[in-house]
């Protein structure tokens, strides 16, 4: 991924985050909940389980399509991220050769299924958890992490992160430019120039840390980030955690597609 | 070497996330007790700084392939162990989210394996007795890259574990670590170098920073890493136990062998009561073996119930293709739906 691409796809996202609707006005101490919860369930499949996963796709595509988040982009970032999950999961076909029955007269050998398994589960958890930064602002996670219970102090710095991210990459980015258009071939992109860029750049951080730390003194920072906000969970933020529980749960106990392919053969003769 | 969610099982990543956030309390208190305001937007900023110089590459000499920063070690030798680890659990966090690597439940096990090691492992123990008074630069280099090494080493070993441990997937634990351990050393190699090189770069142009973090770094890291092994392992325990039921429906390899010796196998019987299709789909995969190593000890079971097991499978798997195409066809179908309505009504 090039510098320049991966700054503004997070850019994209924190974009998309700051968008009104139903998902985004969503309390994000739910969403968050829900999304581990998402998580947890569709990880807690067997590892030869392809067809009872599918009805969990309702839930990454209900929040893309009411959070009127664009797929393709979400499929897209999802696709960039698959190789460790690709490149373990290919092994499977080679070392569980056992043959299996997927349908009448059709049978492969058990380790495509499990390698099956392990894209549907990567496309479904990835996909979850990109939607909950593009439906959720950052400095909402952090305020739902803090009342989660997380401590405060890791939460700020997850909220000074944040705010200087963009800074510090643009940073970077005008260094990594400016070293580009002076090496040509591979000259310049050794580890000698990188260390003195790295380096460099650090400095420069101390540097402006050292200035923001004396701006914050002067507004009267006493080792907190206090938020004004005082918000209570709505009737409509339990009401979503409850109904995607209930459906997790369906979705994980009752076979759902076994059961309405069942539905259709008998309708069908 | 990022983790990834659809590798791991519950219990493996509900374990390693409670030693992670275990881990994130420990260290946010114990950096409060001697808190210096100074260090709080220094922290973030350098979390920033090492996302930001993650994604400048350089290539590897005598290779093709390039290279970037990972973090954890320049953090500890800048700030002192508990300061990184929250700087590097933060920067994990971030990463987790906007670039979705390796996703939110393989984030406890990221921290893990890419924080603790080189923060209160590979620093306290290797780095600073090493490095000694940070004065030569031969011994911050030697100190860089056995500690660089010893750190990656050790998360590349544990990735293994997780993915093992959880039994998603078939590789044989020899192969998965022969191919896992030889990339890290290479990467712990040039991390070693550049971390050493940094540290250079920052003593020669600024020496006051080095000092007053060695100085705010006390030695105490030994016993507080005894007593998050401690805490660990009990909670190990506990989730294990309590979470076993919610795990795969078919232990197998390490796992397998852990419930053969606590004799802990009535999984199947558990979930009676769930509908016959499931069940079956469940006896269908509980046979398939998923090492070649598995004892013989499940051999009478699997050979009585071998036979029965085709007949029911047929129907049952043409009725799940049907229904999970129809499944995925409607999900995707209301998704589309909402977007052609919402589409006409802005239109």
């Amino acid at each position: 991924m090039s510098f320049e691409a991966a700054y503004s796809g997070i850019g994209r996202l924190d974009r998309l985050s700051y968008r009104d609707t139903v998902v985004h006005r969503l309390d994000p101490r739910a969403k968050v909940v829900a999304t581990l919860l998402f998580v947890v369930v569709v990880v807690s499949f067997p590892k030869y389980e392809v067809l009872s996963l599918f009805p969990f796709f309702l839930f990454p595509v209900l929040m893309a399509a009411l959070g009127d988040i664009p797929a393709g982009f979400i499929a897209k970032k999802v696709v960039v991220v698959s190789p460790f999950a690709v490149f373990v999961g290919i092994f499977n076909p080679l070392f569980d050769p056992s043959t299996v029955a997927i349908a009448p007269g059709v049978s492969v050998s058990a380790g495509w299924v499990s390698f099956a398994s392990i894209l549907v589960k990567f496309a479904l958890t990835i996909s979850a958890a990109l939607l909950l930064i593009a439906t959720t602002s950052f400095p909402g996670i952090c305020r739902g992490l803090r009342r989660l219970g997380l401590p405060a102090l890791f939460v700020s710095q997850l909220l000074f992160l944040y705010r200087y991210l963009f800074v510090l990459m643009e940073e970077a980015m005008r260094v990594v430019r400016a070293r580009d258009m002076r090496s040509f071939g591979k000259r310049g992109a050794g580890v000698r120039v990188f260390v003195r860029i790295v380096g460099t750049l650090f400095l420069r951080t101390v540097e402006r840390a050292e200035r923001i730390y004396g701006a914050m003194l002067a507004r009267g920072f006493r080792g907190d980030v206090p938020s004004m906000r005082r918000e209570a969970l709505r009737p409509s933020d339990a009401f979503f955690v409850l109904a995607a529980g209930c459906f997790f749960a369906l979705c994980r106990f009752v076979p759902v597609p076994q059961m309405i392919g069942r539905l259709v053969r008998e309708l069908a003769g | 070497m990022h983790m990834a969610d659809a590798l791991l099982s519950p219990a493996v990543g509900v374990t390693f996330w409670a030693g992670t956030i275990g881990t994130i309390g420990y260290a946010s208190k114990k950096l409060k007790e001697h808190l210096d305001d100074r260090k709080i937007p220094l922290m973030g900023v350098l979390g920033a700084f090492i996302f930001a110089s993650q994604m400048i590459n350089f290539s590897i000499p005598g290779t093709g392939s390039s290279g970037h920063l990972g973090g954890g070690m320049i953090l500890a030798v800048l700030l002192g162990p508990h300061a990184a680890f929250l700087v590097m659990a933060s920067v994990l966090t971030v990463q987790a989210l906007f670039f979705a690597d390796g996703g939110l439940l393989a984030l406890g096990c990221n921290i893990w394996n890419l924080g603790i090691y080189p923060c209160f492992v590979a620093y306290p123990l290797i780095y600073k007795p090493l490095a000694g008074d940070g004065r030569s630069a031969q011994r911050i280099l030697v100190a860089s890259l056995a500690s660089g090494i010893v750190g990656l080493q050790m998360g590349a070993f544990s990735v293994v574990l997780q993915t093992l441990l959880s039994g998603k997937t078939a590789l044989p634990f020899g192969t998965f670590l022969l191919m896992m351990q030889p990339i890290h050393l290479a990467i712990g190699i040039v991390e070693g170098f550049v971390t050493a090189g940094v540290i250079h770069y920052v003593r020669a142009a600024r020496p006051e920073i080095l000092d007053s973090s060695a100085s705010t770094a006390p030695l105490a890291a030994g016993i507080s890493l005894r007593n998050v092994l401690i805490g660990f392992v009990a909670l190990a325990i506990v989730t294990g136990g309590a979470l076993s039921w919610f795990a795969s429906a078919h232990p197998d390899g390490l796992e397998g062998s852990i419930a053969k010796v606590t004799g802990k196998r009535e999984l199947p019987e558990q979930e009676h009561g769930i509908p016959a299709a499931l069940k079956s789909v469940q006896e269908k995969t509980a046979f398939l073996p998923g090492y070649g190593f598995k004892p013989p000890a499940n051999e009478p079971k699997a050979k009585k119930e071998a036979p029965s097991w085709p007949a029911v499978d047929a129907g049952t798997s043409l009725s799940g293709l049907i229904g999970g195409v129809l499944v995925l066809a409607v999900a995707f179908g209301i998704g589309w739906l909402i977007r052609a309505f919402r589409g006409k009504n802005t239109a």
